[in-house]
C-alpha cells in the first residue's frame, strides 16, 4: 500500500450510498452501482442457499449406503446445480462488479440503459422466486441438465417450476449483456479508445456477447421440453416420435457457451488484479483482449463434446473433440502471459493476489484437465464420473469464485470506501485454497477409478476418498463463512478507505472517489494513456 | 483395485490407461512449469520497497507465438491418439459374441443368443470379441464398465452398439452413468468374465428350452406377423428371407440397407420407410405393443432368416 497518498477527508462527502437512505431509493433505484449491490446481496443469498445444499450432499456422501432418501439426494444435487449455475454463477461477476465497475472503468456515469439494468434485476429476482417455489414445493429431481424424456416424461417433481425460474432468469442475463455491449460502444470517455479498454472491460464485452446469442437458445430448449411435458407434443420423448439427443444438443449449444459466460469475466478480474499487484503493465495486451473474443467465439462450435457418448456420429465427435483443443489455446494464453506479467514486477501478497495466484493454480488445474475430457477415448472413460465434477469445479470454484472473491476484495474499498481486515482476509484465501482442493482433487481419482456422479449411494471402495472430500468440504465451508462475517463488519466498521488504497491504475481508482457519487466522477474524466501504465510511461507518437 | 486405476480386463483398458499416462505426464510438466514460475517471479520480484516502480514490458510476440503452437502440437497428439482408440470402440472384428442388454428403471435385463437372460449381470469369456447391443425400454441409460474403460449411452428408440474383448477373469462393476431417476445409484451389477472353458459351463447350465432366434419366432406367430410376412408369393407384406443386412427399395424412392434400426423402426412405424410396391397403412403400428426386449428377440429371429450376416454393420 502506499504512504505517499493524501490522508482521506473527514468530512464526509455525498457518494451513491449516504445519498439517500430510503427504501424506495433503493427498490427504485437506476444507479448502476446500487442495482450491482442488489445482486450482490441477491447472488450471495443464492450463493449460501446452493452451497447449504453441497453441504447436505457431501454429509449424505459419507457413507457408502447413504444417509438420505435417494429421492432426497437427487433433489440436493438437482437445486445444487440450478442454483449455482443459474442464480449464483452466471450473474455472479457480470451483475455484481461488472455492473458496478464497468461504466466507471470506462469514463461513463452509467449504463446506457439504466431502467433496463433495474428492470433485469427484477426479472432475475422473478426467476429466483420461482426456483425458490420449486424448492419449497418440493424440489425438482432431474439435474440441473434437464435431460429429457426423464424431465418431460417420467420425472414426478416440479420441473415446469423450475424451468420458468432459469428461463425468466436468463431474460436478466441478456439485458445485463445488452446493456454492456451497448455501453462499451457508445459510451467511452474521451480518450477509452479500444486499445485502452481494461481486459476487465474486454472479458465483459466477450461475455456480454455470449449472453446474447447464447441464452435465447436455452430459453427455447426450455420451452420445447414444457409443451412436451405439458401437452405431450413430441420433441424429445422417442414414444411420442421425438429425439432425446436433439436436446442435449440444444441444451448444450448453449449450456457450454455459458461455461464462458461464468469464467470470463473471472479472467478479467485475474488481469485486473495480477497488474495492480505486480505493478505491471498486462504482459501481451492484445493477446489477452483477443483471447476473450477468442473464447466467446469458439466457445459455440464445441458443445458436441458433452455427447461422445450419447448416440452422436463417430464423425461428429471427432470434428468437435478437435474444436475442442483449439479453443484450450485461448485460455493458455491467457495463463502464460499473467504469469509473464509478473516477470519482473514488485509483487505483493494483498489478499486479491493471494485469490489470483490461486485462481492461476486451480484454472490452470482445471483448463488441463479438460483436455483430457476432450479426448475421445478418455471420455468415453470419464465423462459422467467424478472426473468430470472435478473437473467443472477446478474451473468454476477454484476459477470462478475465487476470483469473484479475489474482485469483491480488490474493489471493496471503491464500493464501501472502507478497507477490511487484511489479517483475516489472508486467513480466509488460504482456507478456500486449501478446503477447495481436500474437497476436490481426491474427485479427480475417484472418476478414474469409475465413481458416476449423481449416485446418493456407492461402492464401498470409494468411501475413502468420499470422506476426505467432505472433509474438504466442512473446511472450504468454514473459508466462505469468513469472509461474509469480517466483510460485513469492515463495510460498518472498517477503517476508512482512500480514493486508491493500492495505488492501482485505471479510471474507477484514479479519477472516482471511493465511494463514487450518484454520478460517479466530480470532474468528467479523459483519458490519455494506455490501460495499466504503471510504469508512468509517456505514449509515443 | 490399484490407488489410482481400476483393475484392466480388457485389451481397450490398457489402452486407454497408456493414453491417459500420456496426458499425466505432458498435463503434470504443464501444470508445473506454470505453478514453477508463478511461485519463482513471485518470489524473485516480492515488493521490497513500497515505492519501487517497474519498468513496463508490454509482451513479445514470438513468445506468445511459442506458448500457443507447442502446446497445441502436443494437443494434436491426445486429438490423434484418442480418436484412433475411439474409432475402434464403434468398429468391432468379425464373429462377435453379441449380447442384448435393455436397460430400464432401474435395472439390467440381459440376454444372450442362446435364449439364456439374466438380470444385473453379465456373462462374458476371455478371448472373445463381445458386441453388446444395447436398448432403452424408458429414459437414457447409460452402460458403464469402468474395467474395460468403456460406457454408452443407452437412448431410448435407438439401438447403441460397442465391443470390448475381455482378458481377465474376474467380477467387475457396472454401473449406470447417465442419471435416470429415483434409484439411478442402485442400477448396478457385475459382469463376469470367465475363461472359455468355465463360460462354456456356465452357457449349458444356464441354457433354456428356447433361444433367442425361436423365442423371436414364437413372437412372430403370437403377433400375426406371420399371417402376411409369408415366405412364398408374397402379396400383402415383403418376405423376411434373406432381408437383413441388404438393400430394400422404398415406396418414396431411394434405398436404405435392412440393419437394425431400420428394422426397428419398421416394426413400431411401419408407414414411415415402406418397401416398395407395398401399401404403407396395411401393417398396424407396434410402437407401445411390444417391450424392447421381445423387440430384441424379434430382431434375432429376422437376423436368422438372412443365411449371409455379411455386409450387416449396425
Amino acid at each position: 500500500m502506499s504512504t505517499t497518498l493524501p490522508p482521506p477527508r473527514t468530512e464526509e462527502r455525498v457518494n451513491y450510498l449516504n445519498v439517500d437512505y430510503g427504501w424506495k431509493s433503493w427498490l427504485f433505484t437506476t444507479d448502476h452501482k446500487r442495482i450491482a449491490l442488489l445482486y450482490l446481496f441477491s447472488i450471495t443469498a443464492f450463493f449460501f442457499v446452493g452451497g447449504v445444499f453441497a453441504g447436505l450432499m457431501r454429509l449424505n456422501l459419507l457413507r457408502p449406503d447413504g444417509m438420505f432418501q435417494h429421492d432426497t439426494y437427487n433433489k440436493l444435487f438437482t437445486m445444487h446445480g440450478i442454483i449455482m449455475v443459474f442464480f449464483f454463477l452466471v450473474p455472479s461477476i457480470p451483475a455484481t462488479l461488472g455492473n458496478f465497475l464497468l461504466p466507471i472503468m470506462i469514463g461513463a456515469r452509467d449504463l446506457a440503459f439504466p431502467r433496463i439494468n433495474l428492470l433485469s434485476w427484477y426479472i432475475y429476482i422473478a426467476g429466483g422466486l420461482f426456483a425458490i417455489g420449486a424448492i419449497v414445493r418440493g424440489g425438482v429431481d432431474t439435474g440441473w441438465t434437464f435431460y429429457a424424456p426423464f424431465s418431460s416424461s417420467y420425472s414426478n417433481t416440479h420441473v415446469i417450476l423450475a424451468a420458468i425460474g432459469v428461463f425468466v432468469s436468463g431474460f436478466s442475463s441478456i439485458l445485463t449483456g445488452l446493456n454492456f455491449i451497448v455501453t462499451v460502444h457508445k459510451m467511452r470517455a474521451p480518450g477509452m479508445t479500444w486499445g485502452r479498454l481494461p481486459l476487465f472491460v474486454w472479458a465483459h464485452y466477450a461475455t456480454s456477447l455470449i449472453q446474447v446469442l447464447g441464452t435465447p437458445v436455452i430459453a427455447i430448449t426450455l420451452v420445447l421440453l414444457g409443451l412436451e411435458r405439458i401437452l405431450r407434443a413430441g420433441i424429445f420423448d422417442p414414444t411420442l416420435g421425438g429425439d432425446p439427443v436433439l436436446f442435449q444438443h440444444l441444451f448444450w449449444f448453449y449450456s457450454h457457451p455459458a461455461v464462458y459466460i461464468m469464467i470470463l469475466p473471472g479472467m478479467g478480474v485475474i488481469s485486473e488484479i495480477v497488474a495492480c499487484y505486480s505493478r505491471k503493465s498486462v504482459f501481451g495486451y492484445v493477446f489477452v483482449a483477443a483471447s476473450s473474443m477468442a473464447i466467446a467465439v469458439l466457445g459455440f462450435f464445441v458443445w458436441g463434446h458433452h455427447l461422445f457418448v450419447a448416440g452422436q456420429s463417430m464423425y461428429a465427435s471427432m470434428v468437435f473433440s478437435f474444436l475442442s483443443f483449439f479453443v484450450a489455446v485461448p485460455s493458455a494464453v491467457k495463463v502464460f502471459n499473467w504469469t509473464a506479467t509478473m516477470y519482473r514486477g514488485s509483487i505483493s501478497f494483498d489478499t486479491p493476489m493471494l485469490y489470483a495466484f490461486g485462481f492461476i493454480g486451480l484454472f490452470t488445474i482445471g483448463g488441463l484437465t479438460g483436455l483430457v475430457l476432450a479426448t475421445l477415448a478418455l471420455d468415453v472413460h470419464l465423462t459422467d464420473t467424478y472426473f468430470v465434477i472435478a473437473h467443472f469445479h477446478y474451473v468454476m470454484v477454484g476459477g470462478m469464485v475465487l476470483a469473484y472473491m479475489g474482485g469483491v476484495h480488490f474493489w471493496f474499498p471503491k464500493i464501501t470506501g472502507r478497507l477490511y481486515p487484511e489479517y483475516w482476509a489472508r486467513i480466509a484465501a488460504v482456507i478456500i485454497f486449501i478446503g477447495f482442493n481436500l474437497t476436490f482433487f481426491p474427485q479427480f481419482i475417484l472418476g478414474y477409478l469409475g465413481m458416476p456422479r449423481r449416485y446418493a449411494t456407492y461402492a464401498g471402495e470409494f468411501q475413502v476418498l468420499n470422506v476426505m472430500s467432505t472433509m474438504g468440504a466442512s473446511i472450504l465451508g468454514l473459508g466462505y463463512v469468513l469472509p461474509l462475517i469480517y466483510l460485513s463488519w469492515a463495510w460498518f466498521k472498517g477503517p476508512k478507505a482512500p480514493q486508491n488504497p493500492w495505488g492501482a491504475k485505471g479510471l474507477e481508482w484514479e479519477a472516482a472517489p471511493s465511494p463514487p457519487p450518484t454520478l460517479n466522477f466530480e470532474v468528467p474524466p479523459v483519458v490519455t494513456e494506455p490501460a495499466y501504465n504503471y510504469a508512468g510511461e509517456v505514449e509515443v507518437g | 483395485m490399484g490407488l489410482l486405476f481400476p483393475p484392466r480386463a480388457s485389451t481397450g483398458a490398457g489402452q486407454v490407461d497408456a493414453l491417459y499416462g500420456y496426458l499425466l505426464v505432458v498435463c503434470g510438466v504443464m501444470t508445473l512449469l506454470i505453478f514453477f514460475f508463478v511461485v519463482f517471479f513471485a518470489m524473485k520480484y516480492r515488493r521490497r520497497d513500497p515505492n519501487e516502480r517497474p519498468r513496463a514490458i508490454h509482451g513479445s510476440i514470438p513468445l506468445e507465438i511459442t506458448w500457443s503452437v507447442i502446446p497445441f502440437l502436443f494437443m494434436l497428439v491426445m486429438f490423434a491418439w484418442g480418436t484412433k482408440l475411439y474409432f475402434g470402440n464403434y468398429i468391432p472384428p468379425k464373429n462377435t459374441l453379441d449380447v442384448y442388454v435393455t436397460g430400464k428403471q432401474w435395472m439390467w435385463k440381459v440376454q444372450y443368443p442362446g435364449g439364456q437372460r439374466e438380470i444385473n449381470e453379465l456373462h462374458v469369456p476371455t478371448g472373445q470379441a463381445v458386441k453388446v447391443i444395447l436398448a432403452s425400454e424408458d429414459v437414457i441409460h447409460s452402460f458403464y464398465i469402468p474395467a474395460f474403460r468403456l460406457k454408452h449411452d443407452v437412448v431410448p428408440g435407438s439401438y447403441q452398439t460397442f465391443w470390448f474383448q475381455p482378458t481377465q477373469p474376474g467380477r467387475y462393476h457396472i454401473f449406470c452413468a447417465e442419471y435416470c431417476g429415483t434409484n439411478h445409484s442402485r442400477m448396478i451389477g457385475w459382469a463376469t468374465v470367465m475363461d472359455p472353458a468355465a463360460y462354456a459351463d456356465w452357457l449349458a447350465g444356464a441354457a433354456p428350452a428356447a433361444n433367442l432366434a425361436q423365442m423371436g419366432e414364437k413372437l412372430f406367430e403370437q403377433y400375426g406377423c406371420i399371417t402376411c410376412h409369408v415366405t412364398d408369393a408374397p402379396k400383402r407384406a415383403p418376405s423376411l428371407t434373406n432381408l437383413f443386412g441388404h438393400p430394400v427399395q422404398l415406396d418414396g424412392g431411394g434405398t436404405v440397407i435392412a440393419d437394425e434400426a431400420y428394422l426397428r423402426e419398421s416394426i413400431l412405424n411401419p408407414g414411415r420407410k415402406a418397401v416398395k410396391g407395398y401399401k404403407p397403412d396395411v401393417m398396424p403400428v407396434y410402437q407401445g405393443q411390444i417391450d424392447e426386449e421381445g423387440l430384441l428377440q424379434l430382431m434375432v429371429y429376422i437376423k436368422s432368416l438372412s443365411e449371409t450376416r455379411t455386409g450387416a454393420k449396425p
